[in-house]
């Protein structure tokens, strides 16, 4: 597992465009919202913590059709499905990898692009604690959606219909803890809800991945 | 003693809702018939919302199908994922459609009613905007089995879709209770409550719910026999290549 995890990192490191590609993509986002609404420095703040994790979601969701389809196009998919790990672990480790790949560089970026949206200042902190806890339910959902569309051949627009659906718990909890957060007022009660979705979602949705991508190598 | 378990015969199974559907039809359209022109022309004006109370006998039937038909849909894929009955897999397909329809009905009159009352057409309410996710699971669930061209993966991975979906669109409902307070008003048909809806609107919305149901089975009757036949000719015509 640990093999196949630094295998994954080692692939999205040297093989470039992984995660510059959705930092990229987050900051575009970002930077075209004031375009969009105007630059009116009250209602980015306003709406900054709901642009950041629309602008996170989307650019999480752009990285998905790698998590699997290139181990699908070269083969290597089959030969780790015949090799002794259970699938569950093989998608666990995936949405793992793509964690640390896609997300992980995104929760980092999130403050940075928050003073483009001018963020209020107890933001900061919410804005990070609910992407650090959010992103990893995208991943394993997202998961969850390659592997339901892995052997599709134009399978990527497909894919974020069917995903993006699943995400709206995610995206409603953690957009409402940063939204409280920047506000200054109570966050552990979305707080608490998003990490129970988080956690179950890492609990059981493996299994369902792995269900679909057996259905799909057979 | 007959079984359930006989009408995942697809010979039976048509044979039978062949017998069937003529009656289902007969009954939907003359509750249907009764049921709206009873509630459209003989029931008094609501006193404060005047006569766009009645669009209530088309937004409550249909709201309560489209919920009825992902449920239906997810009995249909537990047994197709359990027991791997075709007719199971292909009445579940059949009914995806036929709920997405459901649910643009609900969400347009709901809209026709909220223009006058409401003063708006839309309002992310609870209600509301749940059923708008309800309606984006079924055009997922759609897209997925027309994207796959194997028949035995297209069931496996819809009904795995749908398992999933069932669970996210419950998350969802609460997740959007939380996020908004609505304007949409409480059950007004629920069986141990004392506020309902007055007996007046109430038996006609009772017949045009009858004749929703029927209409629903009817469809999802024809539709599945549709999938039967259109199958059946694939096959006939491969083998007919073949040889």
């Amino acid at each position: 597992m640990s093999a196949l995890l630094t295998r994954d990192l080692a692939l999205a490191v040297r093989a470039g465009g992984g995660f510059g590609l959705g930092l990229a993509f987050f900051l575009i986002v970002v930077v075209l919202v004031p375009f969009g609404v105007g630059p009116e420095q009250a209602l980015l703040g306003r709406i900054a913590p709901g642009i950041l994790w629309l602008g996170a979601l989307l650019a999480c969701l752009l990285s998905l059709d790698r998590i699997l389809a290139l181990d699908w196009e070269d083969g290597s998919l089959d030969l780790l499905a015949t090799a002794p790990l259970p699938m569950e672990l093989l998608v666990s480790t995936k949405a793992l990898a793509h964690w640390i790949t896609s997300a992980l560089p995104l929760v980092v970026a999130a403050p940075l692009l928050g003073v483009l949206l001018n963020l209020p200042g107890p933001g900061y902190l919410w804005l990070l604690v609910s992407l650090a806890v959010g992103t990893p339910a995208l991943s394993v959902i997202g998961t969850f959606g390659a592997a339901l569309t892995v052997g599709l051949k134009r399978g990527g627009l497909l894919m974020s219909l069917l995903v993006l659906p699943l995400y709206v718990p995610t995206l409603i909890f953690g957009a409402e803890v940063a939204r409280r957060g920047a506000a200054g007022l109570e966050v552990a009660q979305p707080l608490t809800m998003l990490a129970g979705i988080t956690f179950g979602v890492i609990a059981l949705l493996p299994f369902a991945s792995a269900a679909v991508l057996r259905i799909n190598l057979r | 003693m007959a079984s359930v378990w006989e009408y995942a015969n697809p010979v039976k199974f048509i044979r039978t809702t062949d017998r069937v559907m003529p009656w289902l039809w007969a009954g939907s359209a003359i509750c249907l018939v009764v049921g709206l022109v009873w509630g459209f022309f003989f029931t008094p004006d609501d006193f404060r919302q005047g006569s766009t109370v009645k669009i209530i006998y088309l937004h409550v039937p249909s709201a309560l199908m489209a919920i009825n038909a992902w449920l239906m849909m997810l009995v249909a894929s537990l047994i197709w994922i359990v027991r791997r009955h075709h007719v199971s897999a292909l009445a579940a397909r059949a009914a995806a459609p036929v709920g997405a329809v459901m649910t643009v009905i609900a969400l347009a009159t709901g809209a026709f009613w909220g223009q006058p009352i409401w003063g708006t057409w839309w309002v992310w309410d609870p209600r509301l905007t749940s059923f708008l996710i309800l309606f984006l699971f079924y055009l997922g669930y759609i897209a997925l089995w027309s994207a796959i061209e194997d028949d035995d993966s297209a069931a496996d991975l819809t009904s795995i879709l749908c398992l999933v979906g069932s669970v996210f669109a419950l998350l969802s409902r609460y997740a959007v209770n939380f996020w908004n307070q609505g304007l949409h008003q409480g059950a007004s048909l629920s069986l141990d409550k004392e506020e309902n809806v007055a007996d007046v609107f109430y038996f006609p919305l009772l017949v045009c719910i009858a004749g929703f149901v029927l209409l629903f089975i009817a469809l999802v009757f024809l539709r599945t026999q549709t999938e039967i036949r259109a199958r059946r000719t694939r096959v006939l015509l491969a083998r007919e290549r073949q040889g």
